[in-house]
C-alpha cells in the first residue's frame, strides 16, 4: 500500500526545515519499532506518538512547532528534536513519563510518526521509502476526521488534568459536540504552549 | 515626507513567516501582528513584546518573561473555564541568543478573533444617531436604544463569566471588546443605522490581567470600563445599568462586588492610604 506520508506546511518554519508526518493503523511491529529507539538507532530517529493520545492535527502541530523552536534555540531538553516532539505532547515536565504516555509502545496499533529534516539528507523520498519498508500497517491519512476515529479522549483528558470540561464524542448533539471538542483542543494547546512556564 | 516608519524586526521564527506577519497596532509594551497559525489556512494575531534597551538587560528579562506568561496563562485559564477570550497557540518567554546579548523579547500567538472592537461599533452608532435620531420615529428610536441595551447586557454577562473564573482584567474599555462574527448562515440584524451589534462579546488584552477573586480588584474592572464608556461613548452610558445588570446574573459572587463598585465609585479606582 502506497505510504500517506504528508510535509506540513508551518509557514513560520525556515524553508530548511521540512516536517514530514504519517500516520498508521493497525501497526504490527509497534515493539520492533520501540526497540529500535530504546536501543538509539539512527535510521529510526523519528517521533514514534502514540496515535490515540492525538485529539486533532492542530494537538499534534502545536507539540511539533513547540519542538522545533526549542531546537532552533537551541534549548532541547531531550536527546534530539524528536524526542522532544514527543516530551512536547506532554503537559507535565517529566521526559520520561512522557514517553510513557505518548510514546509508541510494545502494543500500539495506532501510530502517528513525525521527522523533522534536520540535515539535508532527509528528504520527502527518503522518509517515505524508509518507512514503507520499516513500519508494518496501513497508512491512512494525517487529518481530524481519523484521528477522531482514533483519540482515546478520555485518557487525553485525564492526562491534561481537563476532566471537567465537557466530553465531545457523544453524538447525540453535533454543534454542542464541535464546540466541546474545540474547547478542549484550544486547552491542550495552552498547556503545551505553556509547559514549564 | 518623512521616512516611512519601520517596525522593529520580528524575533525567530517569525523572521521566516511567508507571507511576512502585517503589524496592526503598536503600544508601549507590545506590537500586534496578523499572522497565520501553525495550520497555514487558519490566521492568528502574535504579539511581540520587545527587549526595552533602557532596562537592565536580566531584569528586562525577568519583567518580561513575567508578563507574557502571566497573560499567556490567564487567558489559557479563561479558555478553560469556557470565557470568550482569544486562546494561546504557541508561545515563548525565553528570548534568544545569551542572557545579556542576546534578544530578550517574548511573543504569544494567539487566535484570531474575527469581528469589530466594540469601541468602533458603538461609535458608529453614536455618530449616526447624533445624525438621524431626529428621522427615527418613538418605535424605531426604542429599537435602537434596545439593541445597545442588549450589547451592554450581554457585556455585562462576559465580564461575570471572567470574574467568576478568578480572573480580572485590568484594563477593561471599549477597545478590548469584541464582537465575534457569526458564522454564515445566521440571520442578520437589520438596522437603519447599518451596524451591527450582532456576534458574540470576547475580551480581548490580558497583558494587565491577573488572576484575583477580590471584590475590589473586581469592582475595579467595572469601575474603570464604566468611565470609559461615560467618556467615549456618552449617548450609550445612560444604558451603563443594563451592564450592571447582566454581571448581576452571570455568578453569585456578583451582589457583593456590585456593593464595592458603589464604594469606588465615591472614592475611584485607587484605594485611600489614610488609615
Amino acid at each position: 500500500m502506497a505510504s500517506q506520508l504528508e510535509r506540513l506546511d508551518i509557514l513560520h518554519l525556515p524553508e530548511s526545515l521540512s516536517v514530514y508526518v504519517a500516520l498508521y493503523r493497525d501497526v504490527q511491529n509497534a515493539a520492533f519499532l520501540r526497540q529500535q529507539l530504546l536501543s538509539g538507532n539512527k535510521e529510526f530517529e523519528y517521533a514514534f506518538i502514540d496515535a490515540s493520545m492525538v485529539l486533532s492535527r492542530a494537538h499534534a502541530t502545536a507539540a511539533i512547532f513547540r519542538a522545533i523552536n526549542d531546537y532552533t534555540n537551541d534549548r532541547l531538553k531531550s536527546h534530539n528534536v524528536h524526542s522532544e516532539i514527543v516530551f512536547s505532547l506532554n503537559p507535565a515536565n517529566n521526559i520520561a513519563d512522557s514517553f510513557r504516555k505518548f510514546g509508541i509502545a510494545d502494543s500500539t496499533k495506532d501510530l502517528l510518526v513525525v521527522k523533522v529534516s534536520v540535515s539535508p539528507e532527509i528528504t520527502y523520498d527518503s522518509v517515505a521509502t524508509h518507512l514503507e519498508t520499516s513500519v508494518q500497517g496501513n497508512s491512512v491519512s494525517f487529518d481530524d476526521e481519523t484521528l477522531s476515529e482514533i483519540s482515546d479522549v478520555p485518557r487525553i483528558k485525564k492526562v491534561f488534568k481537563l476532566g471537567a470540561l465537557p466530553s465531545p464524542g457523544d453524538k447525540t448533539n453535533g454543534t454542542q459536540n464541535t464546540n466541546a471538542k474545540r474547547q478542549l483542543e484550544l486547552s491542550l494547546l495552552g498547556a503545551i504552549a505553556l509547559r514549564g512556564s | 515626507m518623512a521616512d516611512e516608519y519601520k517596525p522593529p524586526a520580528l524575533p525567530a521564527p517569525f523572521n521566516n513567516t511567508r507571507p511576512a506577519p502585517e503589524l496592526l497596532t503598536q503600544g508601549a509594551e507590545a506590537h500586534l501582528y496578523k499572522t497565520v497559525s501553525l495550520d497555514p489556512s487558519i490566521p492568528a494575531a502574535l504579539k511581540v513584546r520587545p527587549s526595552k534597551p533602557y532596562r537592565h538587560p536580566i531584569l528586562d528579562r525577568r519583567l518580561t518573561r513575567q508578563r507574557i506568561i502571566q497573560e499567556a496563562r490567564c487567558l489559557s485559564k479563561l479558555v478553560r473555564e469556557g470565557v470568550s477570550v482569544p486562546a494561546v497557540l504557541a508561545l515563548d518567554w525565553e528570548g534568544q541568543g545569551g542572557d545579556e546579548a542576546g534578544w530578550g523579547g517574548a511573543w504569544l500567538m494567539m487566535e484570531w478573533i474575527n469581528g469589530p472592537v466594540v469601541r468602533v461599533v458603538l461609535e458608529q452608532w453614536e455618530a449616526w444617531m447624533k445624525k438621524n435620531a431626529s428621522s427615527l420615529d418613538a418605535a424605531q428610536l426604542e429599537q435602537e436604544n434596545s439593541r445597545v441595551r442588549d450589547l451592554l447586557r450581554r457585556i455585562g454577562k462576559t465580564l461575570g463569566g471572567l470574574h467568576k473564573a478568578g480572573v480580572v482584567h485590568g484594563d477593561l474599555t471599549t477597545s478590548n471588546l469584541m464582537l465575534r462574527l457569526p458564522t454564515e448562515g445566521t440571520e442578520s440584524e437589520t438596522s437603519p443605522t447599518g451596524v451591527s451589534m450582532q456576534g458574540e462579546v470576547v475580551l480581548i488584552d490580558f497583558g494587565l490581567a491577573s488572576q484575583s477573586a477580590q471584590d475590589e480588584d473586581r469592582a475595579v474592572d467595572l469601575y474603570v470600563l464604566e468611565r470609559a464608556i461615560g467618556s467615549t461613548h456618552p449617548r450609550s452610558e445612560p444604558f451603563m445599568e443594563e451592564l450592571v445588570h447582566g454581571y448581576r446574573e452571570s455568578h453569585r459572587g456578583a451582589v457583593s462586588t456590585l456593593k464595592r463598585l458603589e464604594d469606588v465609585r465615591m472614592r475611584g479606582r485607587k484605594r485611600s492610604m489614610i488609615g
